[in-house]
């Protein structure tokens, strides 16, 4: 039942300048391809393994071919063209092989015409839809697996973290998590692995505060937690990093193994890692259209700019980006249940009334998004090392989500900001979370604000302020808006920031079957 | 105040009664045995009497404890030895003032994150406007121009961006510290500084939280600042830095 009276004139007024402001972002996302989007499509078309010859170490060999493609005759066209053309006329009988040729020098890519054009679309197009049938069928599976096993018993879902940079230990710290209660398992990221231009292969034991993200290491992640899942009767989700420069890729990756949900914001890489703007576009739409088909639930980031600028002056932000990043899901295919938005409990405890604005913060994303699956993520900002503090701000935090029905919970740590947290601290983080919501999991039913109260009204204050800025980012243009440091307080012109070398405009015949088979729905 | 006593024990409720809290856990399942490890533990820790208060299991294999006791040991406040800030906290007000006066110009500071550390929380808290505990960020204050070059940069762009912006001072960030990657990195970036600019070097700073600020030395960094510095500290540092470098040994 809603309880801030929200006028339906003014969330509508939202949605659609929230619209209008994406419209543009949507047409520059169509009309470009990229180096990480095309190695995707490669990926699809079954192209796995690396280089291990390479002096600069193991080369995907996605990467070497969509880079003598790009070097030999561009990437406008789209690269399938050329490397199915080059598979026949070389008469070679696996894309390993020619990429494996191609290393060694003795293919030349042109851009295929005529017949040899339409003959190599139609194999590319078969091989892409094979690809895209395991994504099918992961998708089939999953649904099979929690038909049998079961969803967790109650929202919101508990969701933890596992990093320490070794997949092996990172199985063993998951499996505990999940026997201790965690419906969700998150795997981060190796530091720096957003700014890599290629995935690394296999399995990996060396990441830097986080594992990297691989196609073996999610194949180990997603089995092991099949075996607990069974084990604790309930289907255990697994999560990873659709996000930085191989966002496209990994998002395959993520489909071909089976994942669960993926970090997927529109905007993170931009602001957070000065990844350049357009490529962000692209490669986002791309990725959302995958985890579309996939099946695959997005978290979005918006957690991220209440870590930079001032949570309660930057509280409209926020709901402006849950907004950009909805349209551009909508966009990409993915329905409101894939809607992971991302929201943040990270008022300074110091402000007089803060757990009230959090209250209002969080319910005005529920009633905008009534049947996203909302992502509540703790606080981490204001955290200090005191760990007993944390510990009652994180009951806090926990109470927030229950009291405002969010869907899925990220655990908080009272040790977030000291060290990689102990076995102990995740162990009384779900004591945490547990007592609350034997507690006060019902409270929901018994709490309305007071009508004209602090909370219903700060709601509507932050909704407006939220339409006031989309009007602003409408006649200024989003590309505008974050080159001037609208989002986060980050400043990132269009031009500018990494990857941007590995944006290209599609000429009139580019032509990709991946993006033509999600687009149809087709699995042929 | 009192006079600081010269030795000191942890106090509880009473004076000299030296009682501290630890929790750890034990690879041990949950049990007598468990307990009794646990008290030998915090025995060879100094605690004598060592009390069990809480103790339970986490899965089969391990076990959580708190433990309260009066640990034996004896601090002598003579053995302290810890980096005092050696100058005054200055208001921004006052920290453009100096600069002015010292140097005729504005004082060009480069921040960055170096090596594969994506972690840019720290530098913006120091560099941003926004800025961190109340405090206004470096960018803030009218004498300083800040250029900030963001995450995982490597330390031969650094150098070179130093040289072109003509930077007074350098301020490098380190968060991620596993394989000593902070200290390994830091380093690596002071050599590069000495070997391509010498003597004319510009001052370097490192930050993060896990620096001890009596570091310095052995990174080859004129300062260190660990956790919880603000804004104003680093300021009124660069203040106090410039004008030794322009009136030494007044």
């Amino acid at each position: 039942m809603p309880l801030l009276d929200l006028d339906p004139a003014v969330v509508a007024t939202a949605r659609r300048l929230a619209a209008a402001a994406a419209a543009p972002v949507v047409e520059i996302a169509r009309s470009h391809t990229t180096t990480s989007l095309e190695r995707a499509t490669l990926r699809l078309a079954g192209i796995t393994g690396a280089d291990s010859t390479h002096r600069a170490g193991d080369v995907p060999w996605v990467n070497r071919v969509v880079d003598t493609v790009a070097e030999q005759c561009g990437l406008e066209h789209g690269v399938c063209g050329p490397v199915f053309h080059a598979l026949r006329e070389h008469d070679l009988t696996s894309l390993t092989e020619l990429a494996e040729a191609t290393a060694a020098g003795q293919v030349r890519y042109r851009v295929p015409t005529g017949a040899d054009g339409t003959r190599a679309y139609k194999a590319a197009r078969a091989a892409v839809a094979k690809g895209l049938r395991t994504v099918d069928r992961n998708r089939a599976q999953r649904d099979k697996l929690v038909a049998r096993l079961g969803d967790p018993p109650r929202r919101p879902w508990i969701y933890l973290i596992v990093a320490t940079g070794d997949i092996d230990e990172d199985v063993v710290q998951a499996a505990n998590a999940a026997r201790a209660g965690a419906d969700i398992i998150a795997v981060i990221r190796s530091t720096g692995q957003s700014l890599l231009d290629y995935v690394p292969e296999g399995a990996t034991h060396h990441g830097f505060a986080g594992t990297y993200a691989t196609q073996e290491n999610f194949r180990i992640m997603r089995a092991a937690m099949d075996e607990v899942s069974r084990e604790v009767g309930r289907y255990v989700r697994v999560t990873n990093y659709a996000s930085g420069l191989c966002m496209p890729e990994i998002a395959v990756l993520a489909g071909l193994q089976r994942l669960d949900m993926m970090l997927n914001d529109s905007m993170y890489g931009i602001l957070f890692r000065d990844i350049n703007p357009i490529r962000t576009f692209v490669d986002q739409r791309f990725s959302r259209q995958v985890h579309a088909r996939a099946g695959i639930i997005i978290n979005t980031g918006e957690d991220n700019y209440l870590t930079t600028a001032d949570a309660v002056d930057a509280a409209h932000t926020v709901t402006v980006s849950q907004l950009l990043n909805e349209h551009f899901a909508h966009e990409a295919g993915l329905p409101d249940a894939l809607l992971g938005l991302g929201h943040a409990f990270e008022i300074d405890p110091r402000v007089p009334d803060s757990f009230r604005l959090e209250l209002a913060h969080a319910l005005l994303a529920r009633e905008l998004f009534p049947d996203a699956p909302l992502k509540w993520m703790p606080p981490t900002k204001h955290m200090t090392g005191d760990v007993f503090n944390g510990y009652l701000l994180d009951g806090f935090f926990n109470l927030a989500g229950v009291l405002t029905g969010q869907s899925i919970l990220l655990v908080g740590m009272m040790t977030e900001a000291v060290v990689t947290p102990f076995l102990s601290d995740r162990d009384l983080a779900l004591a945490n979370v547990r007592y609350v919501l034997a507690a006060a999991g019902g409270l929901a039913e018994d709490f309305r604000p007071a009508p004209d109260g602090l909370i219903v009204k700060r709601a509507h204050q932050v909704l407006g302020e939220a339409v006031d800025l989309l009007g602003r980012i409408v006649d200024d243009g989003l590309l505008a808006a974050i080159a001037d440091g609208t989002f986060g307080l980050m400043k990132r012109p269009p031009d500018r920031g990494k990857g941007a070398d590995g944006v290209v405009a599609k000429a009139d015949d580019y032509r990709n079957p991946a993006i033509d088979l999600l687009d149809e729905g087709a699995g042929r | 105040m009192t006079a600081e006593p010269r030795h000191v024990r942890p106090y509880g409720d009473t004076s000299g009664d030296g009682m501290v809290q630890t929790s750890f856990t034990l690879p041990v399942p949950h049990g007598p045995r468990a307990e009794g490890a646990a008290l030998l533990l915090a025995a060879k820790m100094g605690m004598d009497p060592a009390m069990v208060v809480h103790s339970h299991a986490i899965g089969p294999d391990f076990t959580f404890f708190v433990v309260y006791g009066s640990v034996t040991h004896i601090v002598d406040m003579a053995d302290v030895h810890v980096v005092e800030r050696e100058y005054p906290l200055l208001p921004p007000g006052e920290v453009n003032t100096a600069v002015k006066r010292l140097l005729r110009r504005k004082l060009v500071v480069v921040g960055a994150c170096i090596g594969t550390d994506a972690h840019t929380v720290g530098i913006d808290a120091i560099l941003n406007i926004k800025g961190f505990a109340g405090e206004k960020g470096l960018e803030y204050y009218r004498e300083l121009r800040v250029v900030n070059l963001g995450a995982q940069v490597t330390v031969p762009e650094l150098v070179k961006r130093a040289r072109t912006e003509k930077a007074d001072a350098v301020l490098v960030s380190q968060v991620v510290t596993q394989r000593d990657a902070h200290i390994l990195n830091t380093r690596e970036m002071s050599a590069a500084f000495r070997e391509a600019m010498g003597a004319r070097r510009p001052l370097l700073i490192a930050g993060g939280p896990r620096f001890d600020p009596r570091m310095a030395g052995d990174l080859g960094v004129d300062r260190v600042f660990g956790r919880g510095t603000t804004p104003g500290e680093v300021a009124s540092y660069l203040a106090h830095a410039i004008t030794v470098r322009k009136e030494p040994a007044a």
